[in-house]
């Protein structure tokens, strides 16, 4: 966990960073430079003095909490794509909507007009990609590519219509395409604070059920939910997120909060609660620099900066989340290689020893008596030259090894104590899996537990009998390329 | 004991029980349809109670459709499903479902006891929260399956018997009358089967029935005590001494099975024992 603060922290002042690097004499895309904020200006609204700025960063907060929760369960429903199809499909809806309004005398630009247009396309999207699944062959990602297309075509051409018309002014609408966060109106920015945290009460309130549906829908219809309303309901969170989300970051970028706090999320713990509550928190991380970016930069675009600070997060959170994150399981990896290497070598030297000693003398002599050469231990397993270089070095850091010359090895007090308890681990392990194959523990690493703490203190005795009368020798070839008698086939 | 020339006629429909409110699961005429491909067909079935059943069929003959269908997961084109005398929706609460091991994700964020708390879902009910008493019962139905040690792990990094094991574990801390269940057997390991078997053992034993779709005939004598022959429609149901004969085995699979003989004699040295 701390290790997920320090990467949100990074973030942040990576965003900020980034944010500040803007070049004082560049140009913006409307040919005007960009603004160095004052020092005050960071300073009141980094505290959110600001009323307005306060409103809209709750409000924002709020939205991408509340996407980063039901995101969560969409990935895990196989859904994500569907939030973007339902975003694309908003356009036409609002449009329409503001064309209604209009003609009827009303204000066609008022956020609740846009925001029930927008829904109604929602929800019509959402529809006809379920209906096209649902009565035709075709694959759901045809079904999601036409729907999301064919109802942006729509829309621009509405748009396009709008602006011909004589009053017509779609300034209000591309806000809603792109994201404004900024150009919110602190009544805007309550709206969607409300609706912000209805439907994140909603999506904690129905946990469970949305945890069986996205696990086992089968399982819940037979347990009696009923998984097409609450299937609906869960649609109807993505449509109201992507909805109250549009003049945030825009319905292009919607899909961007719903799915990446989530996919982040992922990414740092394997219980279902921790990673929507982390989904969250990432959303509202992220929420949060945006519109302090855009409360400093007033050009850059709120929508696309949210966006690219929760990447920034998703980015760091592949590489080190701590539970599947690209690092821990490399190192999870290295670490068991490293650990099969240096058993394998103390196998080596013991089995080196061993058949030099051929069947005189203990352990205890044996094992202590003799050097052991480079080129015998090469020649005795297929190791690359510089793997057992590698092998031999981690041994003498261990201690379990001195090097006598550069080529000539000995096994030390502690190292012959190590290489007994590997070989006879080992051979228990192999007697066990050949006497009671059957009922071996599936997930038992062999050569990393001690047969003791898996397996019955009675059988340990009796494979231990077997062991030292010898039964070994006959049934347990010591390495693969040896025979029954434990020499070498020629 | 049937002779031969009986047992290769299609079952006739039995005569209904007057009371059926004691037969776990009653099916008439089912007949189920994906598509226009037709996978059941007028198919008659009467679970006795008490009793542990095998579906027993060859590849695509309707045998999961059979309990999806019942279970309303599959719509049927027509048909007549009762559970103790009644339909499903009134009985839901006795009849436990175990589905097939690949019918889920299983690298998803839960761990074994949280599945086997979804059991208890119900029971739960809206909104309600999972305490602690859920909790400790969802424990017993695993130590019950051998999984104590493996409740808190996530359900990804269990073996696929180990996760057969965690759905067996699901159907049984709902404490239902009837266990219906896909394929329990399907390509577990030796310490699964073993427990599952148990588990079959420990359910007949307390007066619960269960149906099983099985595919392995080897061992169809051996676990269980009736057996329903399947194709589209019901060749022949019985008790298996009764009715898992070479005969009728290769009603239900053409004759084109070269394991029958074996199954068959499998099942006369389990009669014999």
């Amino acid at each position: 966990m701390k290790r997920l603060l320090a990467c949100l922290l990074l973030v942040w002042t990576g965003a900020a960073f980034a944010a500040g690097e803007q070049p004082r004499g560049g140009r913006s895309i409307t040919d005007h430079s960009i603004e160095w904020p004052s020092a005050e200006l960071i300073w009141r609204v980094a505290t959110l003095q600001d009323y307005n700025t306060r409103v809209v960063f709750l409000g924002v907060s709020a939205l991408s909490a509340a996407a980063g929760l039901v995101g969560t369960f969409l990935l895990l429903r196989k859904r994500s794509l569907l939030s973007d199809a339902v975003s694309h499909a908003t356009l036409p809806g609002l449009a329409l909507a503001y064309l209604i309004v209009e003609a009827a005398g009303g204000n066609g630009k008022s956020l609740p007009v846009l925001l029930t247009g927008a829904a109604i396309g929602g929800v019509f999207g959402m529809a006809t990609v379920t209906l096209i699944r649902r009565f035709s062959r075709l694959k759901d990602d045809v079904a999601l590519a036409l729907v999301l297309s064919v109802f942006f075509g729509l829309g621009v051409c509405f748009i396009v219509a709008i602006q011909q018309l004589p009053t017509g002014n779609a300034a209000g609408l591309d806000h809603m395409i792109y994201g404004k966060a900024a150009a919110m109106s602190s009544g805007d920015a309550k709206l969607i604070l409300g609706a912000g945290i209805a439907v994140a009460l909603i999506c904690i309130a129905l946990f469970k059920e949305f945890r069986l549906l996205c696990f086992d829908e089968n399982f819940a219809a037979v347990q009696g939910w009923p998984r097409v309303l609450l299937d609906l309901l869960l649609m109807g969170l993505v449509v109201a997120v992507t909805v109250i989300g549009l003049q945030a970051v825009g319905l292009l970028l919607c899909v961007a909060l719903l799915i990446v706090p989530a996919a982040a999320a992922r990414f740092w713990s394997e219980s279902l609660g921790q990673t929507a509550g982390i989904a969250a928190v990432i959303g509202l991380v992220s929420g949060w620099m945006g519109v302090l970016a855009s409360a400093l930069f007033p050009k850059l675009p709120a929508g696309a900066m949210i966006v690219l600070a929760a990447c920034g997060v998703f980015g760091l959170s592949m590489l080190f989340g701590g539970r599947r994150g690209v690092w821990v399981r490399w190192r999870e990896h290295r670490r068991v290689k490293q650990r099969v290497g240096h058993q394998h070598l103390m196998r080596a030297c013991y089995e080196l020893l061993e058949s030099r000693a051929n069947g005189q003398g203990s352990a205890a002599d044996f094992l202590g008596a003799e050097q052991i050469g480079f080129e015998e231990l090469l020649r005795r397993e297929s190791w690359p030259r510089h793997a057992l270089h590698g092998l031999l070095r981690t041994g003498q850091t261990a201690g379990f090894i001195s090097a006598e010359s550069g080529h000539q090895f000995r096994l030390t007090a502690s190292g012959r104590a190590e290489a007994r308890r590997v070989v006879r681990n080992h051979r228990l392990w192999e007697l066990y899996l050949i006497e009671h194959a059957d009922v071996a523990p599936s997930h038992v690493h062999h050569d990393a537990d001690e047969i003791e703490h898996v397996v019955d203190a009675n059988i340990v005795a009796r494979l231990e009998e077997m062991l030292s009368a010898g039964v070994a020798g006959t049934v347990v070839p010591m390495n693969p390329e040896l025979g029954a008698s434990g020499r070498m086939e020629s | 004991m049937n002779s031969p020339a009986v047992s290769a006629r299609p079952a006739l429909p039995e005569p209904e029980p007057k009371d059926t409110s004691t037969i776990p699961l009653l099916v008439r005429d089912l007949n189920v349809a994906y598509g226009r491909k037709v996978v059941v067909w007028d198919l008659d079935l009467t679970v006795p109670p008490g009793t542990t059943m095998a579906i027993v069929g060859p590849n695509g003959a309707g045998k999961s459709t059979l309990l999806k269908a019942a279970l309303g997961i599959v719509p049927p084109a027509s048909g007549r499903i009762e559970f103790f005398g009644q339909p499903f929706e009134a009985v839901r609460h006795r009849v436990a479902y175990v589905p097939q091991r690949e019918s889920v994700d299983w690298d998803f964020p839960v761990s074994a006891w949280e599945v086997v708390a979804m059991g208890l879902y119900r029971q739960i009910g809206w909104f309600g929260r999972v305490r602690g008493e859920h909790r400790e019962r969802a424990l017993a139905a695993l130590a019950k399956v051998g999984l104590s040690e493996f409740a808190r792990r996530q359900i990804s990094q269990l073996s696929g018997g180990q996760q057969q094991r965690v759905f067996l574990a699901r159907a049984l801390v709902q404490s239902a009358d009837l266990f219906l269940m896909d394929e329990p057997f399907a390509s577990v390991d030796a310490a699964t089967e073993r427990a599952i078997v148990a588990v079959l053992q420990e359910l007949r034993s307390h007066g619960r029935t269960v149906v099983c779709v099985h595919h392995d005939l080897q061992t169809v004598p051996e676990y269980f005590e009736h057996v329903a022959l399947i194709n589209m429609r019901l060749v022949r149901q019985g008790p298996v001494d009764e009715v898992f004969t070479a005969e009728n085995l290769r009603h239900t699979y053409g004759g084109k099975l070269s394991l029958l003989e074996d199954a068959v004699q499998a099942a006369r040295r389990q009669q014999m024992v």
